[in-house]
């Protein structure tokens, strides 16, 4: 009975600290509600970002590494920035990656920018086909990379069969071959990504104003003119956010590339993440693997910084 | 004007050029289809036909009469991938299966026809769990953060704003890879490598760039007036984001959300790195299912197969802010 009877006594303090707590934060400043509301994402930032980059520059003057936990870390200065450059390796896995952002680039602006020349005729289902051809850059890289191996199996993949049928060229390896495979992951990352340079494209093709094609038809332009004067000019700062953001995204390529070919044969497909991750994670050298990334990171750094330039002045035309 | 409505307009496609266009659309469509749906048709596969050569293409119900030599492009469709993809098993002898009581399910018999056992479930049920806490856990992580700081930036003056929105996206332009190496660090040394909360609170820390810039056109999007309004009624600023705000963004809301979603479902290269057991995800268990002599593709199938459905289906459903997803919001139709 006692415990009730001072439960009840309580109760009525409890709710009225907290009607005083709704209170204070409903007529909170608008001051101090920004410092509420942005502080929390700016703490994750600082926590999950901001920290591992000034960790990982350290790490990157040192010869740490993360297997041997205990052993003494000791400064080397910039020893392992000197290695990197001098290393012929890290070219090698550069050119790699440059061949294949390069291709992937070209034949997704080719590929990208046709699909929305075509989809902007507006034919009947043009906007439901434009759906169903978005569903592969929407899966999961690492399971594509998964079942594209199984489409690429040399002696019973469906590739072999197709390849076949226009002619007896054997069994096709777009995996295991030395020359085929740094094609074999350039045609995957196509198939999944081109879509994403027709949407934005399209996006392009659609702001441009009817008018001036009316226009160029009164002065009787042909139709080569109107694409070069027109249309190409008008799409351009789009087709060019969307190839600088498949440059960004291809630069970093790690997950369909490991699963598809993880850098193989020997390291013909071995991109600079693939490098990194196996310097990292397999031999475990943190130091020197650590400056590896502070140089994959300024340079994606670098293209971000341009990337949200070409962003705003396409948000604000 | 009236000419000009009566005759066709002279910027509108020919009916031709749209044919055109149709045929080579579609043409394009099916074809980049086919790799999902043949990987989608494996999963109903024999392991025997998943592995034969020509392929077989024409699935069917009703049992196949083989003949030695001779190619039939027909398969009879088989849930063994899915029995496969759910269980472990082992290889027994003729004389123990037989000494075995009578299968009682559908699945034991299937297995048993092909000289095993059941022992047990495998972990891919687990794993696909662990992918929808995460992948849930994050987002709304993300998107209760994100779109408190996507209203804050977009209603008050915020010191170093365009700075503090640049670094915010630039979490989703690190190579993961870069990344992973001090993290894993960090997590080792706070106990966080290979748990839920440790990959929520990444995965909700790297979707808050797309969170915050998507939000942020949302809300921009949302005429001030409407508070100011409801503040000259005797709202305050609190009570005016509550009532008014949110549930004019929450198409907005509900668009980011889908978006943040396929992002954690769909993440590799930290799963990979930083989970190995209790906390991993389906993406890097998936290739690792294997059956007897390399990959079990039936049952690679299977799980690649329950794995995508959920990502298409909510590609249909945000399929009209898909551009502005991929833009960060800079793009709307």
């Amino acid at each position: 009975m006692q415990d009730s009877s001072t439960i009840e006594a309580q109760a009525p303090v409890t709710q009225k600290r907290s009607r005083s707590l709704i209170n204070k934060l409903m007529n909170m400043s608008d001051r101090s509600m920004a410092w509420l509301f942005i502080g929390p994402t700016v703490v994750i930032l600082l926590l999950i970002n901001i920290f591992p980059l000034l960790w990982t520059i350290y790490l990157s003057f040192t010869n740490y590494r993360a297997n041997q936990p205990t052993r003494d870390i000791e400064w080397v200065g910039l020893r392992n920035y000197e290695r990197l450059l001098n290393s012929e390796d890290i070219w090698g896995y550069l050119q790699v990656t440059a061949h294949f952002v390069c291709w992937t680039m070209i034949l997704q602006t080719i590929i990208g920018f046709g699909l929305a020349l075509l989809l902007n005729r507006n034919f009947k289902g043009s906007s439901f086909f434009s759906t169903v051809i978005l569903i592969p850059m929407m899966l999961s890289p690492a399971v594509v990379g998964v079942f594209w191996t199984y489409l690429f199996q040399p002696q019973t993949g469906i590739m072999t069969y197709i390849i076949n049928f226009f002619g007896n060229f054997g069994p096709v390896d777009f995996i295991g071959n030395v020359d085929l495979a740094p094609w074999g992951i350039v045609l995957v990352d196509t198939w999944m990504w081109s879509p994403y340079v027709m949407l934005i494209c399209l996006a392009g093709l659609k702001s441009i104003p009817p008018s001036l094609y009316e226009a160029a038809e009164v002065d009787r332009a042909s139709t080569f003119r109107k694409f070069w004067s027109i249309t190409l000019p008008m799409v351009l700062p789009f087709l060019l956010l969307a190839v600088l953001f498949r440059f960004i995204e291809n630069f970093k390529m790690f997950d369909l590339v490991n699963e598809l070919t993880s850098g193989g044969p020997g390291s013909i497909t071995e991109l600079a993440s693939i490098n990194l991750k196996r310097e990292a994670f397999e031999k475990w050298r943190t130091g020197y693997s650590s400056a590896f990334a502070i140089i994959l990171f300024v340079t994606v750094f670098g293209a971000g910084n341009i990337f949200v330039k070409v962003l705003n002045r396409v948000k604000n035309r | 004007m009236k000419g000009l409505s009566t005759s066709h307009s002279v910027v509108a496609p020919t009916a031709w050029s749209k044919r055109f266009a149709a045929l080579v659309v579609v043409f394009y469509a099916v074809v980049a289809l086919v790799p999902i749906v043949w990987i989608m048709l494996t999963g109903f596969k024999s392991p025997a036909d998943s592995i034969s050569y020509p392929p077989k293409f024409i699935p069917t119900l009703s049992e196949v009469e083989e003949k030695p030599g001779e190619y039939s492009p027909y398969y009879q469709m088989t849930l063994e991938g899915y029995v496969n993809l759910f269980t472990s098993r082992s290889r027994q002898s003729k004389e123990y299966l037989d000494s075995l009581p009578p299968p009682e399910t559908w699945y034991d018999e299937l297995v048993r026809s092909r000289q095993m056992v059941i022992t047990g479930a495998s972990n891919f049920s687990q794993r696909y769990g662990n992918s929808l806490i995460i992948g849930f856990g994050s987002t709304f992580m993300a998107i209760f953060l994100g779109t408190l700081a996507a209203y804050g930036f977009s209603r008050f003056k915020v010191p170093l704003k365009d700075d503090l929105l640049f670094f915010i996206l630039s979490t989703r332009m690190m190579p993961p890879i870069a990344a992973a190496i001090p993290i894993f660090l960090m997590f080792r040394a706070t106990g966080l490598a290979d748990t839920h909360a440790g990959m929520v609170l990444l995965y909700t820390a790297v979707n808050m760039g797309l969170a915050v810039w998507l939000l942020h056109s949302f809300i921009d999007e949302i005429p001030r007036e409407y508070e100011e309004a409801a503040m000259i009624d005797g709202y305050t600023r609190l009570q005016a984001f509550i009532k008014v705000v949110l549930p004019q963004a929450t198409t907005g809301i509900a668009a980011t959300a889908m978006l943040c979603l396929v992002f954690a479902w769909n993440e590799y290269a930290f799963a990979l790195l930083l989970t190995s057991g209790s906390a991993q995800t389906a993406p890097p268990f998936i290739p690792t299912i294997i059956g007897e002599g390399g990959l079990d593709w039936p049952a690679v199938g299977a799980g690649t197969t329950l794995f995508l459905i959920p990502v298409m289906v909510f590609t249909i459903l945000v399929r009209k802010h898909l551009l502005r997803g991929i833009t960060f919001g800079a793009l709307r139709k």
